[in-house]
């Protein structure tokens, strides 16, 4: 791979029986980072999770009543990063009001974006013109 | 989602044969469950040995069976599963809500 930078685009309808398929994709790619020193089949799970997670929030909060709308992914390799962006149409919501699990009281919801948040480095939710990204970044090294 | 369940040594065995549980699938886990809870099968040992990877609606799926079975004084405990599995089941320490057993016999002695 070298220090290349290598892009990944991906559009897909707001519908779950997209998941497998996006979240084979960041499997697929921690695979091929040569430069990530770490547990490589740890990463591999830990992205199929992440891109998992990140786009049922995007389908979740993505416009409901557009039979024909669309969440947007960006991976982008980088020689020490890993950058993923997950666009979505809807409302948007408050990234920092998502409070952490009750861990005494586990509920069924609200463990998603604990998921990102924990195993990556870096998460941000803002809005950008007609869309909300939800950028998320892995440091490589 | 392609699942099968089998009564052995007086528990319901839901084995899940699927690679994946996600939010495409997990309601249909959550409503299987469910259906055997309301048949009167209470003590459930859900079998994950094909599974390779949860997310947290798969998580919930589970969680809210373990209630529901809680609730009408039964059990749902969680055998076989691969170590990435179990680590997502750490890392939101649900490990010390639900009883996880190496595989099926180990389930069954434990239950003697």
């Amino acid at each position: 791979m070298c220090n290349s930078l290598i892009q990944v685009e991906v559009i897909i309808p707001t519908q779950t029986k997209y998941l497998d398929l996006i979240g084979s994709i960041g499997e697929r790619i921690a695979k091929e980072l040569d430069k990530f020193s770490g547990d490589r089949e740890a990463l591999a799970y830990h992205l199929n999770l992440v891109l998992t997670e990140a786009t049922v929030n995007a389908i979740k909060h993505g416009t409901q009543t557009n039979p024909n709308d669309t969440v947007r992914i960006t991976i982008h390799i980088r020689e020490n990063e890993l950058n993923i962006k997950v666009y979505d149409h809807g409302q948007g919501f408050d990234l920092e009001s998502v409070p952490l699990p009750d861990f005494e009281h586990p509920q069924e919801g609200g463990m998603g974006i604990f998921f990102i948040r924990t195993l990556m480095d870096s998460v941000t939710y803002t809005r950008q013109g007609d869309c909300n990204v939800l950028e998320i970044i892995k440091y490589l090294s | 989602m392609n699942l099968k369940s089998e009564k052995i040594n007086g528990c319901n065995v839901l084995f899940i044969k699927e690679e994946r549980i996600d939010a495409h699938n997990s309601g249909e886990l959550k409503e299987a469950i469910l259906h055997l809870i309301e048949h009167g099968e209470i003590n459930i040992i859900v079998q994950l040995e094909q599974v390779r990877f949860i997310d947290s609606s798969g998580l919930g799926a589970l969680l809210s069976g373990f209630k529901n079975a809680a609730a009408k004084s039964g059990k749902l405990a969680i055998a076989n599963m691969q170590q990435q599995v179990l680590s997502m089941f750490e890392l939101t320490r649900l490990d010390r809500v639900f009883e996880i057993y190496a595989d099926l016999n180990e389930a069954f002695d434990s239950r003697l």
